[in-house]
């Protein structure tokens, strides 16, 4: 599990926008986290991929800020998934039902693919 | 010319009813050096004051006529003038002069002069006495906090401190009092013969006095309890002691009964208390006992009842700051959806939160607790019919957690580290890390409000088939409730929150979680067994409150 405030980077992977998050996913995470949005959906992305690999800690409030940039997601029509979450936070997902309305794969290729699946 | 070097005497009139009226000053200005000149009071319904009121200007006291008492007090004195005090309309005073040492009269330039004065000095003098008003205002309403935290304190100080662990029973307890603390209060009482007395009881009156009778009711019935064996009695002998200290118009309501935890057996007497219900098989069903309030009259009687618990039962003891809670238009919760509660609800501290979360719902959000609010549930094991045996190989390893943000990181790593050679499945122990880790958080935040002087005490005990781990906070009664389940559905529709997921996260992660409060100790306790219970991964049979605000 890693530590620390969380980072991210934004990368394009053909129209989609790929946000690499690195760090918890707390209370501390608000900032980072509406930056990254604004930044992947800047240049209007087929869809916004979250990729957890390198997330550590995520709590009840890291939850709630995954659940606000959803209903921006929903609010802008911008499909989102996410890939690269352990067992335990996927089972989280499942739990809270975010999974419901986020798309889950193991990798960033069938994240990726797959936004642009549904797409097409 | 007057010397303005004479004795200041001020008054603040009231009326006999204690109702504030404009304050007068009446400052007298002695003309001999030296001389006292005593204070003169006057009545409010003296009709110099009205006369002061309208007048233009200095006023000869020598020579007015007025059928006056402080008139004749004034001129007794040896006042020769008075020039009233004027503010917006508003005699706030009077300057009383005595002869000039020149023993001349006042000529009208010494007149204007005074009442120049006069009309500079009655602002400045409604000012003084506007900040003198704040002052005690202020002082009055410091004084009333203080009798609150007071009563609190006693009534906290004379609460359980911890509720006892019986084999095959789960003992739950919820007090919150109102905020101007009403006279609320519940014991436990173990007696010979492995039996336990379980007491609720609710003072009239609030504040201090209610939380002194309460105290002074506990101390008899805990003395009365040990002396005697059948609950009735031990009423009466309570009644006894009480009537005679008994402060007038108060009184106390109180419920007794003695548990037999091996048979299930409840025996009861009851003092004017709200009636208990029992949770069965086929719904609930209210325990019936009569009896007069404690402290009202000498001679009294106490009708005894008696049930026994079966496993899987649960029996409920509440106050009436349950069923008497009003919605805000005006309906009360009521003794009919608490007994549907108990029916529909499971038992044990879970009823407690599922009650304390309707009762939420019903007087809405924003309201203001109004009474004191008590439950205490009973709850028998239904985990076959004799009762648990405790395990013999238990461990405690207890430590604190600073109350800081981030530190839940701390609390979970510790007890992870703990229970690491117990053989809990990695995913079960990631989901126990998360329990504690969002309990921790609660606690800090909305228990010890991130005081730093009041950490988070974990205990963590192992057994040979379990691992328990308890959160203690210091909020106590602190911890409010939020009703509402969190729903994905509604928190992306914006009608709910994006957070909230604590206490939801709490008790899907582990077997079972409970919820107790004992005095100013807020305890959530969390359950894993090493072994994923096999009808049931993430039990929901009981669970903890519902979260207080948005983080839990």
């Amino acid at each position: 599990m890693t530590t620390g405030e969380l980072s991210s980077v934004v990368r394009r992977r053909g129209e989609v926008a790929v946000v690499d998050l690195v760090g918890d996913v707390n209370r501390g995470a608000e900032t980072a986290l509406a930056r990254a949005w604004e930044e992947a959906v800047r240049d209007e992305p087929a869809a916004v991929v979250l990729n957890f690999s390198e997330a550590g800690y995520i709590n009840s409030t890291g939850i709630a800020l995954i659940v606000g940039v959803l209903a921006r997601a929903r609010a802008e029509g911008i499909p989102l998934r996410a890939y690269g979450l352990t067992q335990h936070y996927q089972e989280i997902f499942e739990i809270t039902r975010l999974a419901d309305y986020l798309a889950i794969t193991t990798d960033e290729d069938s994240a990726v693919g797959g936004a642009e699946r549904s797409k097409a | 010319m007057t010397a303005l070097t004479g004795s200041l005497r001020r008054r603040l009139l009231r009326r006999s009813d204690g109702e504030d009226r404009p304050s007068v000053e009446t400052v007298d200005l002695s003309t001999t050096a030296g001389a006292d000149v005593a204070p003169v009071d006057i009545a409010p319904n003296d009709p110099l004051l009205a006369y002061l009121q309208s007048a233009s200007g200095a006023v000869d006291v020598t020579t007015l006529e007025l059928d006056s008492p402080a008139l004749v007090a004034l001129q007794e004195a040896g006042v020769k003038l008075a020039v009233p005090l004027v503010s917006q309309g508003e005699l706030i005073g009077v300057l009383n002069l005595g002869p000039r040492r020149s023993e001349q009269e006042y000529s009208s330039d010494d007149r204007k002069l005074l009442e120049n004065l006069a009309a500079q000095a009655a602002p400045a003098l409604r000012v003084g006495q506007l900040v003198r008003e704040q002052q005690a205002e202020a002082a009055t309403r410091q004084r009333f906090e203080q009798e609150l935290e007071v009563a609190r304190l006693i009534q906290q100080n004379f609460l359980p401190k911890q509720l006892p662990e019986l084999p095959g029973w789960q003992v739950s307890a919820y007090y919150r009092p109102a905020r101007e603390v009403g006279g609320d209060f519940y014991d436990v009482i173990p007696l010979p013969g492995d039996r336990v007395g379980f007491v609720i009881g609710d003072v009239t009156d609030k504040g201090v006095p209610a939380a002194l009778v309460m105290a002074a009711t506990r101390s008899v019935l805990r003395a009365s309890a040990q002396r005697l064996v059948e609950p009735g009695a031990v009423l009466e002998l309570v009644n006894e002691h009480l009537v005679p200290d008994m402060p007038e118009k108060m009184f106390v309501t109180c419920l007794y009964g003695v548990l037999e935890p091996e048979t299930g057996r409840f025996r009861f007497a009851n003092a004017g208390h709200d009636l208990p219900y029992v949770k069965t098989a086929d719904g609930s069903v209210e325990l019936r006992a009569r009896g007069m309030p404690l402290g009202l009259m000498t001679g009294m009687t106490y009708e005894e009842s008696e049930t026994v618990l079966a496993p899987g039962e649960s029996l409920l003891l509440h106050s009436d700051g349950v069923v008497e809670a009003h919605s805000p238009e005006g309906a009360m919760f009521g003794f009919p959806r608490l007994k549907e509660a108990v029916a529909a609800y499971p038992g044990g501290g879970e009823l407690i939160d599922r009650v304390l979360s309707d009762l939420h719902g019903h007087t809405g959000p924003d309201a203001d607790q109004e009474d004191d609010i008590t439950m205490m549930t009973l709850a028998r094991s239904d985990r076959g019919a004799g009762a648990v045996p405790i395990d013999p190989t238990a461990q405690l390893v207890e430590f604190e957690v600073p109350s800081a943000e981030g530190n839940e990181r701390l609390a979970l790593a510790r007890v992870s580290a703990i229970v690491a050679d117990l053989g809990l499945a990695p995913e079960r122990l990631r989901r126990l890390e998360t329990a504690v880790g969002e309990a921790t958080m609660n606690a800090m935040e909305h228990g010890n409000r991130y005081d730093p002087d009041l950490p988070v005490t974990v205990r963590v005990v192992t057994g040979h088939d379990r691992v328990t781990v308890q959160i203690v906070d210091q909020g106590g009664g602190l911890h409010e409730r939020e009703p509402i389940e969190p729903d994905i559905e509604a928190k992306l529709a914006g009608l709910q929150s994006p957070r909230g997921w604590g206490l939801f996260l709490i008790k899907n992660m582990v077997d079972a979680a409970d919820e107790t409060v004992d005095g100013r100790d807020h305890t959530v306790e969390l359950l894993m067994y090493l072994d994923e219970p096999p009808e049931s991964p993430r039990s929901t049979d009981t669970e903890t409150e519902e979260a207080d605000d948005d983080d839990r």
